[in-house]
């Protein structure tokens, strides 16, 4: 079956060096990980500003810090349990804390990766979120990629963002750019309101899709930015349905989207129900990712059983029926890079 | 030591043991503080800020401001303690300040060098003060936040590294303690200062042989601290560390493409005698009873007179 989306193949390799062209404060700094990180291509065409830090994250915070106080603008790209995990403190006292402009560009968000529990940040966002003066972004598609740099580098301190690699769809056209603190209103109507983020938005519309052929009124709103979480659009649509809301992320459904939109809604008073659909408290492990969404609930099936839920009956959508709307095939096709 | 042969040793002599005498006064009115790494470091410190580096008048107030709240995008107030070494100028010289619990060590040097009032040290450790007992960012004489400690020196590489890029000639001073060798990050830092040749680095190494619990060589041996730092890359040399014409000699020695390491062998009770009484339990002084901070306060006085004779 062909894809109704366009499939980028490595869009942040060929964006960050275009970006980066008439930036000569921006550097790139690596941890062993440059064309798993799709890095190399800036390597290659600015030699002069790309530094390799070896395997040792803890000195390349530090070093990135040094280097943003002296007004450069470094971008750390590695595996975003490389960022988020291992250097914590020094991420947090070298960086976050002086509100340094480091960007930190992480990849391999969930399940994403058959690397199994050591390269799958499933927990990312929430660790991000709790860091003061943190922005915390992440992109769905190939378009973001291609924007979010504009975003980052718009912030006055630090920020991480949570990034795709490889062949990422285009769900979003090309002239509508990731916006800071913008939710994307994918679709509007009155029974449930689905908010999702990052690849789990491309399951969303499969399954909103299938809804909508029985009848269903649904909001969907895409989330790129995780932190700040103000964005009066995403209170509006939380104050809307009529039977509840749903959180699907690609991530833990604790200290992420899910979290974020529990706290948003308790603050404003808003007594509804809310289904986060996540990973629930357990780590994953190395597979595929069609199979690690479909065991773990992320994917447009479990989306379908959570509105279900809300709704109080059944609309006999089969796997076929949503297979049929299916975006693409091309994922199940790419094969794993180097880890 | 005690017979200078010039007027910049004896400057600097005086500098040390002022540094020296200023802690003990202190830590005997508070009932407490961080004294044995005035021991260890007063030369280090005086001898940096007195011959080695190259830093301009300070830009800061003498009294120390209130605290001005965190860095952050919505608080312009910020204040930085490294205005107290100068303006960050291409041609000067840099400070960075890795044991934050030395704080109080650099704040006597700060007064001793002119660069803070002695008033300043009455705001140490109270609230609402810059003045921290484990000095920060916005402390007085210190640019980074290291209190966690070994994440100086990669902070620094990283200054070192922009400056490289911009062409500036000044040098990046740092000082470490010994401690700081324990943390990991301490080695990732000297690969990487060697593996980008970043020769305008200089880290004076407070090596007293003492941490938190105890003898460094029983809580965990980090020898033969010279060798292992040349294996890594690094120019290193050795110091008599209460010794300021060796600590300023070893400053000017070449060391092309590679980060220049001075090791200044201290004695944790230097200049206090007293002190080595509570081997090897250092790290933080309080009184066990009036009786022994008497003591103490004897020797302070001692030193007042040797120093007035």
């Amino acid at each position: 079956m062909a894809s109704e989306f366009e499939i980028v193949t490595r869009p942040h390799a060929k964006n960050l060096v275009a970006w980066a062209k008439d930036k000569p404060r921006v550097v790139v700094l690596s941890a062993d990980l440059t064309t798993s990180c799709e890095a190399d291509t800036f390597r290659d065409a600015y030699p002069d500003r790309f530094f390799s830090m070896g395997m040792a994250e803890q000195n390349m915070m530090g070093f990135a810090a040094g280097l943003a106080r002296e007004g450069f603008f470094p971008y750390i790209h590695t595996f975003a349990v490389f960022i988020t995990r291992r250097p914590f403190d020094q991420l947090a006292m070298s960086i976050a804390y002086p509100n340094l402009p480091v960007r930190f560009i992480g990849f391999l968000p969930g399940i994403t990766t058959p690397g199994g529990v050591t390269h799958q940040a499933i927990d990312d966002i929430a660790l991000m979120r709790i860091v003061p003066n943190m922005t915390v972004l992440e992109v769905g598609d190939a378009t973001e990629v291609e924007s979010v740099l504009d975003v980052a580098q718009s912030i006055n301190g630090p920020v991480y963002v949570r990034m795709l690699r490889g062949q990422v769809p285009r769900l979003f056209r090309e002239t509508e750019p990731l916006q800071f603190n913008h939710a994307r209103i994918v679709s509007q109507g009155s029974d449930v309101t689905i908010l999702s983020s990052g690849i789990c938005t491309e399951e969303a519309l499969r399954a909103t899709r299938a809804l909508a052929t029985k009848g269903i009124s649904l909001h969907h709103s895409h989330i790129s930015t995780h932190k700040p979480f103000t964005d009066p659009r995403v209170l509006a649509a939380l104050h809307a349905p009529r039977y509840g809301v749903v959180t699907l992320e690609n991530h833990l459904v604790t200290g992420g989207l899910g979290s974020a939109v529990a706290e948003m809604m308790a603050e404003h008073g808003i007594g509804k129900k809310l289904v986060r659909l996540g990973l629930r408290d357990e780590y994953a492990h190395g597979a595929s990712r069609e199979y690690l969404m479909k065991k773990y609930g992320l994917d447009a099936m479990a989306l379908v059983r959570a509105v279900e839920q809300l709704m109080g009956e059944r609309f006999g959508l089969s796997e076929e029926d949503l297979a049929a709307v299916r975006l693409t095939q091309v994922h199940s096709a790419a094969k794993a890079e180097a880890l | 030591m005690q017979a200078a042969s010039s007027a910049w040793q004896a400057h600097t002599q005086r500098v040390a043991q002022n540094i020296r005498r200023r802690v003990l006064d202190y830590v005997i009115r508070n009932n407490g503080g961080y004294l044995s790494q005035a021991c260890s470091g007063a030369e280090i410190l005086a001898t940096l800020y007195t011959r080695i580096m190259n830093l301009g008048p300070s830009r800061a107030p003498m009294i120390p401001a209130p605290f001005p709240g965190v860095p952050s995008a919505h608080n312009p107030n910020f204040f930085n303690g490294a205005l107290y070494n100068g303006a960050p100028e291409p041609h000067r010289d840099r400070f960075f300040f890795s044991p934050a619990h030395y704080a109080l060590v650099l704040y006597a040097t700060l007064i001793e060098v002119g660069r803070m009032s002695p008033e300043g040290l009455e705001l140490f450790n109270q609230d609402g003060s810059t003045v921290e007992m484990i000095g920060a960012e916005h402390s007085p004489g210190i640019e980074t936040t290291t209190g966690s400690l070994g994440q100086c020196l990669s902070q620094a590489g990283g200054v070192a590294l922009a400056r490289k890029l911009k062409g500036e000639t000044g040098r990046v001073w740092v000082m470490l303690s010994d401690g700081e060798f324990q943390e990991g990050q301490t080695w990732e830092a000297f690969a990487a200062l060697a593996f980008h040749k970043l020769d305008n680095v200089g880290v004076y190494v407070d090596v007293n042989g003492f941490q938190c619990d105890g003898k460094m060589d029983t809580v965990m041996q980090i020898e033969p601290l010279h060798a292992r730092l040349e294996s890594f890359g690094a120019a290193v040399y050795e110091a008599e560390g209460h010794d300021m014409e060796q600590l300023a000699a070893l400053a000017t020695l070449a060391h092309a493409s590679k980060p220049l390491v001075v090791l200044a062998r201290t004695d944790p009770a230097h200049g206090i005698e007293i002190l080595r009484a509570r081997a090897p339990k250092y790290h933080y002084v309080r009184f066990q009873d009036e009786t022994e901070r008497a003591q103490y306060r004897d020797w302070l006085e001692e030193m007042n007179v040797i120093d007035t004779s």
